[in-house]
This record gives C-alpha cells, sequence and structure tokens, in this order.
C-alpha cells in the first residue's frame, strides 16, 4: 500500500508539470490564432475611422487632386449585390440542405453534398469568371445582378452545409412527434423542425452573408465598379470591396486613407448587419444550442 | 352502448381465441362498429426484408385499457407504431395486412386524418423545444387549420386539466415548455395529444424514461382518460401492465401469444411461454 501511495505522489510532481507545459502550449496557440484578428481589427478602427466623416457616407467619390469625397455608392452597391446575392443563395442554400437531410437518403443527396462541398472549395475568382461567362457575356454588359449572381453562388455551400449540419441535430423524436399529431410532413419540415434549428441556421446564413460582403475578386468582372450611382441593376454597380481595391493599388495618400475607411466601414457593416439579423429573428426560447 | 361494454369486459372475452369469436351473436356482430375501435387482421412488419412482427390478429375496444408485455425486441413498440402510421418514415419498413379503425380500413382513411384519430405519447418526452407550453398544446390544431383564440384557450385548458398539468403551469403558459421537468413534460405531451381530440391513444413505455412519482401521476391520467378514449400501452414494467390495464397482450419473438383480460394473464395465463415471462423466468 504505502509503496503504491508514494509512487503515486511522485508521480503527480511530474504530472503536473506536463500538465503545465501542455497548457502553456495550448494558450499560446489561442493567442496566436486571436492575435492578427484583434490587430486587424484595432490597426482597421484606428486608420479607418481617423478619415471618416460625414461626407464619407454621403458623397460620390471625387477625382484625383480634389479632397474630400466619399463612398455613398460603394455603400449601396454592397447592400445591393448582398441583398441579391441572398435573395437567391439563401432560399437555394436552405432548400437544398432541407432535401438533404429530411427528404432524401439516395445516391443523389451524397452527391449534392460532395458537390456542395466542392464547390465551398472553389477559389472565389473562378465563381467571378463563371459569373461572367453565364450573365456578362450573353447580356453583353456588367451588372448587379451578375456580381448578385456571383455572391449568391458563393453563399450556396455555407448555408446548404449548415442548414444541413443544423437539421441534423433535430431529434428525430421531435419529428415523430410532429407527424403523430397528424401534422403534415411539409408542415412539419417548415413549422417545426426548421424552426427549432432556425437560430443555428441563421448563424450560418450569417456567415455567408458575412463572407459575401467582403469578396472582391468576383466583383471585379461582373458588377465591376462605378464611380457614379447606379441608375438600374442592369448596369455596373459600385461596391466597398472593389473600390477599397481601386484605392489601395493607387499610389495617393488621400485615397489610401479612404481605403482604410472603406475597410473599416466595411467590417462595421457586416458586425451591424449581423446585430439586426440576430435581434429580428430572436426566439424567445432559443437554447444555447 | 357503455353497459355493453362492462357486460363484454366482465365476459372474460378474449378476442384471439377464434372460437369465442365465432360465439358471438348476431346481435353482438351488428354493434360491432360500436365495441371495437382497432383491429387487426394479419398484421406483419418487416424491416429490409427481416420480419419484426407477424401475424398480429387483436382486437381492441372502446373505453379500455390494454397493456402491451414482452420483452425488449419482441415487437411491441413496432406493432403499436404501424397503427398510426409511423413506420411511414422508417426507411425498409414494409407493413402488410390490415388494421381498421371502426371497421374501416384505414387504408380509406387519410393518413394525416389516421395520425389525428390515433394520437401517440413517446418513451421520451418530446415537446416542441421552440415553442410556449401553450403553443405545445395547440400545436396540433394551429398547424392544422385556423382557429379562434377563444377555441383555442379552451382547448389548452381543457387538455392540461385532463392530463392533470393545469395546476401548475396555469399561471405560465407562455413560458417555453423546455422549462418543464421531465414528468411535467410528458404530461405537457399527453395534453398535446389530446388536444386534438383522437379516439385512440398509443402510449410507448410513457413512464420509463420518469421517476415513480411522475409515473404515479400519469397512471392516474389514463385512468382518467379511459372514460373518453381507447388506450393501448406498451410497457416494460409488469407491475404497471397489472396496475392499469384492463386487457392485457404478450408479444413474444414478433408473435402475440396471448391477448386476454389483465388478471387472467397474470394469475392464469393459457400459455406456458407467459406464465414464464409473468412469474419472471426470463425477459
Amino acid at each position: 500500500m504505502t509503496d503504491y501511495y508514494s509512487m503515486i505522489k511522485n508521480n503527480s510532481g511530474r504530472r503536473k508539470i506536463k500538465s503545465r507545459i501542455m497548457l502553456t502550449l495550448c494558450v499560446t496557440a489561442a493567442m496566436l490564432a486571436i492575435l492578427p484578428l484583434v490587430y486587424i481589427f484595432f490597426y482597421t478602427t484606428i486608420q479607418g475611422a481617423s478619415s471618416l466623416n460625414l461626407e464619407f457616407f454621403t458623397e460620390l467619390p471625387k477625382p484625383v487632386g480634389e479632397t474630400g469625397g466619399g463612398m455613398a455608392n460603394a455603400i449601396v452597391g454592397t447592400l445591393t449585390l448582398v441583398g441579391l446575392g441572398s435573395l437567391f443563395g439563401i432560399p437555394v442554400g436552405i432548400m437544398a440542405g432541407i432535401y438533404v437531410t429530411e427528404y432524401s437518403k439516395s445516391l443523389f443527396a451524397n452527391i449534392i453534398k460532395f458537390v456542395t462541398d466542392v464547390l465551398s472549395g472553389i477559389p472565389s475568382i473562378i465563381i467571378g469568371i463563371f459569373a461572367y461567362g453565364v450573365i456578362v457575356i450573353p447580356m453583353q454588359r456588367f451588372s448587379a445582378y451578375a456580381g448578385g449572381f456571383a455572391l449568391g453562388l458563393l453563399m450556396i455551400p455555407t448555408v446548404t452545409r449548415i442548414t444541413e449540419e443544423m437539421l441534423k441535430l433535430v431529434p428525430h423524436t421531435i419529428r415523430e412527434a410532429a407527424l403523430a399529431l397528424g401534422i403534415p410532413r411539409w408542415k412539419t419540415t417548415i413549422m417545426i423542425v426548421l424552426r427549432t434549428a432556425s437560430s443555428g441556421i441563421i448563424t450560418g446564413i450569417l456567415l455567408a452573408i458575412a463572407r459575401a460582403a467582403g469578396e472582391t475578386a468576383p466583383l471585379l468582372f461582373t458588377s465591376f465598379g462605378n464611380s457614379f450611382w447606379s441608375s438600374s441593376l442592369d448596369g455596373p454597380i459600385a461596391s466597398i470591396p472593389v473600390q477599397i481595391f481601386n484605392y489601395a493599388i493607387s499610389p495617393y495618400d488621400e485615397w489610401h486613407r479612404k481605403a482604410w475607411a472603406g475597410a473599416f466601414v466595411l467590417i462595421a457593416l457586416v458586425f451591424i448587419v449581423s446585430l439586426i439579423v440576430r435581434l429580428a429573428t430572436r426566439n424567445k426560447f432559443s437554447q444555447s444550442a | 352502448m357503455s353497459e355493453l361494454i362492462l357486460d363484454n369486459i366482465d365476459n372474460n372475452y378474449v378476442s384471439v381465441i377464434p372460437a369465442a369469436e365465432h360465439s358471438t351473436a348476431a346481435v353482438e356482430e351488428s354493434h360491432e362498429h360500436l365495441k371495437y375501435t382497432v383491429e387487426t387482421e394479419n398484421l406483419a412488419v418487416s424491416f429490409f426484408g427481416r420480419e419484426a412482427i407477424s401475424d398480429i390478429n387483436i382486437k381492441y375496444r372502446s373505453n379500455t385499457i390494454t397493456a402491451i408485455i414482452g420483452p425488449s425486441g419482441c415487437g411491441k413498440s413496432t406493432f403499436l407504431r404501424a397503427l398510426n402510421f409511423m413506420h411511414d418514415l422508417t426507411p425498409g419498413a414494409i407493413v402488410s395486412g390490415t388494421i381498421k379503425i371502426h371497421g374501416k380500413d384505414i387504408s380509406e382513411y387519410d393518413m394525416t386524418d389516421v395520425r389525428r384519430r390515433v394520437g401517440m405519447v413517446f418513451q421520451k418526452p418530446n415537446p416542441f423545444p421552440t415553442m410556449s407550453i401553450y403553443e405545445n398544446v395547440v400545436a396540433g390544431l394551429t398547424l392544422h387549420k385556423r382557429h379562434k383564440k377563444s377555441h383555442l384557450d379552451e382547448t389548452v385548458e381543457k387538455s392540461l386539466m385532463l392530463a392533470g398539468l393545469w395546476e401548475e403551469t396555469k399561471d405560465r403558459l407562455k413560458v417555453s415548455a423546455m422549462a418543464l421537468s421531465g414528468g411535467q413534460q410528458q404530461r405537457l405531451c399527453i395534453a398535446r395529444t389530446l388536444a386534438i381530440n383522437p379516439e385512440i391513444i398509443l402510449f410507448d413505455e410513457p413512464t420509463s424514461a420518469l421517476d415513480p412519482m411522475s409515473t404515479a401521476k400519469i397512471e392516474e391520467t389514463l385512468h382518467i382518460l379511459k372514460k373518453d378514449y381507447t388506450i393501448v400501452i406498451v410497457t416494460h414494467n409488469m407491475q404497471q401492465a397489472s396496475r392499469v390495464s384492463d386487457y392485457t397482450s404478450f408479444f413474444f419473438l414478433g408473435k402475440l401469444i396471448e391477448h386476454s383480460k389483465t388478471r387472467t394473464i397474470f394469475t392464469s395465463p393459457k400459455q406456458k411461454l407467459t406464465e414464464e415471462y409473468v412469474i419472471g423466468k426470463f425477459g
């Protein structure tokens, strides 16, 4: 007995040291992951907020040499493009997710799963080229539609996968309970299952929106960009990321500052949209799940 | 009608024994639709070609409680779930034979209609997590068609009252159903089933996840419900079967071994297998 006891005691010291080392490593890794994020956030805020004024939100870009001017058209443009993309990407994503989990265990469902995985791995510039090929070329011009289509395509895999994962988490017993009450299957899916999974699905949608809002590459040859207000969705339209890109590669300090301000506004915009969606779709009984 | 039913129970009528069936008088036959709420003929269920239950011939009278007992995997739940189409979503499940409700084959009813007539309470309490207590009770109504608010209020009170949950929840109907305890959740599920006003209620081991106090409350509820409903309850607990039921069916290896008055099953079963199971030789 005493032998065992002393052995345990001797080991416990060594084990504690090992535990400390591993814990330190984990904390360091966590810091490394967070550090760039915090840095980007603060640097953008400091650089961007200082160049920000009311004009930035109300005025069109000014030509080189003139001071002042803003990105009003790009802010509205980004909201328009993300809106168009959401209109296309979210319903398709959710319905595909519902089909894969609720209605099909077949080969076809597995193919859809595989394709969405592949789609989420495709570089966004390729998506842009695709949109260019199917919309810009036949229509003979850059347009908000083409940009929205490209962003929508980018959103589909995220929304589909999240919908699928969240629906899988809804216990089978909930579906049975609803069916046993004589509720038709489609109503069970929409009013019970989807509703139970809604908070998770909304998180996924917000992720998709945030990603789409920050995309530059697919917009370069779909919505193209515009220094003025767009009169219709049928023509080129400005967007914050493209505007940032144009300003950032320019040689003018004034434009560099505008690019920083644009980056800051973009982050703030995504944050505000997330907040609004969260509040608007808040479920009074949502579980921490 | 109620006299007739009482009469039949007292007669120690055993529906699975063919001889007894043939001896039924012509008068009784003409009232058959009143007496039998559920009948099955040669009911069989198989999963991916492997037979789970077969040759189930059984008749349930209205206003009685029938317990289904048997060892795990004998097909009790499979049988129960066949009665309201719950196998419809199970991959590979094939249900054959006939099930009649009030003498009419269920294939003649609309599937959702059968489920509204044959309510079901499951083993684990499964309230809808995103709904309030109130919404849970009326879910089967509001998701069917529009109803007047006054009608819904009335239904909520009536159903919760019957399920024995009204006193505990009347002041917090708008609270999430998940805030209730396990036993309360199960009674909520019973109330939810009662709200759609079924004729038959199937209970699939409704108390196996609950403590003795909650179990007692639910058994009490069963006795009250008997006045208006036909009740079939699957249970692993033989004391429970003997406490609550009028009739007991013993299932073994996918077959119905014996169906008789509960007292008969527990005191003088006809089959040796039943006796062995009841006294605890196996199971």
